[in-house]
């Protein structure tokens, strides 16, 4: 049994990150830490994203990725990590809904 | 997220080693916790469930607010025996999610015609497990009927913690495996563990049914692994 080959690596978030570090580019990595109601993509899952807004993962059905792709673009400049919420319920804080009618909190970081 | 906390917990994915990320959402902090290492307080304690649940979450501790991303290994299915049951119950497991291994020492048995795509081992137990040791993120279902092959895995099985163990066999026949389980020096409380016979019940009578009643018993113990709730609450 090859351990290696038990994980998709190539198409895991994580391990994508990791090979994009080592390339030399700088990215940012998407959590989901809390999600209420029918959410389309369970807590811990990723998205991470790179300066050129090349991403990989999900943090949603893809709903909600190209507000958390834009908005990586200043964490990856700031550094300052966010914490981003979105739901059909908090209309106020983004344009974007989720037809599910869920809502998720999403960590937003720079790696390193 | 620190680029060397990254590249450990990758390595411990890699490694099938249950790990936690820790990430303290006031200062953007993080470690990486391993299963087994010492962590004190109600921050440990909340670590512990979740790698006992394998549901990811935020607490409170001291007075901070943590996100907890737990990691644990994809489970996989090892099963005893090439025959018909597993022929089904392998195709079924792969859409599940599980990695799936046959071993069977009978040439005649785990042949790739029988089971395309499949991870075959047309060896004894012994020699595949001594390789490539089972854990607790694997389940094992002995299908062969014949003692000389399931009795060696099944008490491995028990040894590594599996978190599934089941046997194909009526009560007569498994009452005699656990007399010679016992002769084997396998603990009384462990034997009783072992799902057999095996899958649930409902009623299956061809071998792609008993498949079915097999593959959602294993579902549910991975699902119902540390907690008494076993209606397979999901994270989704």
């Amino acid at each position: 049994m090859k351990p290696a080959a038990m994980l998709d690596e190539s198409r895991d978030p994580l391990f994508i990150a990791e090979e994009w570090m080592e390339s030399g580019k700088i990215v940012a990595i998407a959590t989901v830490v809390e999600t209420w109601g029918s959410a389309p993509r369970p807590v811990g899952s990723h998205l991470v994203i790179d300066a050129d807004g090349n991403f990989h993962g999900s943090v949603s059905g893809g709903c909600v990725e190209g507000a958390v792709i834009s908005e990586a673009a200043d964490i990856l400049e700031t550094g300052r990590p966010k914490m981003l919420e979105f739901g059909v319920a908090d209309e106020t804080a983004w344009q974007v809904g989720l037809s599910c009618g869920g809502r998720i909190k999403v960590y937003v970081e720079r790696l390193g | 997220m620190d680029p060397f906390n990254l590249k450990k917990l990758n390595e411990a994915r890699r490694l099938r080693q249950a790990s936690v990320l820790v990430t303290d959402l006031g200062d953007g902090r993080d470690r990486v916790v391993h299963e087994g290492d010492p962590v004190s307080g109600a921050l440990g304690e909340a670590i512990g469930k979740v790698l006992r649940s394998g549901r990811s979450g935020t607490i409170e501790a001291a007075g901070r607010s943590f996100f907890l991303n737990v990691h644990v290994p994809r489970p996989r299915l090892v099963v005893i025996g090439a025959v018909h049951i597993s022929q089904a119950l392998a195709p079924m497991a792969q859409i599940a999610g599980y990695e799936i291994e046959i071993i069977d020492p009978r040439t005649a048995f785990a042949t790739s015609e029988r089971f395309p795509g499949i991870a075959l081992h047309a060896e004894w137990p012994e020699e595949v497990l001594s390789r490539q040791p089972l854990d607790a993120y694997t389940a094992v279902a002995a299908v062969t009927h014949d003692p000389k092959i399931d009795d060696f895995a099944l008490k491995a099985a028990l040894d590594a913690g599996c978190f599934y163990v089941g046997a194909l066999g009526s009560r007569k026949t498994h009452a005699k495996r656990v007399e010679r389980l016992l002769a084997l020096g396998a603990a009384a409380a462990m034997i009783e563990q072992i799902q057999a016979p095996i899958g649930l019940p409902i009623g299956a009578a061809s071998p792609a049914e008993i498949a079915v009643a097999v593959l959602a018993q294993i579902i549910g113990a991975l699902r119902s692994r540390g907690s008494s709730d076993r209606s397979g609450d999901v994270a989704a």
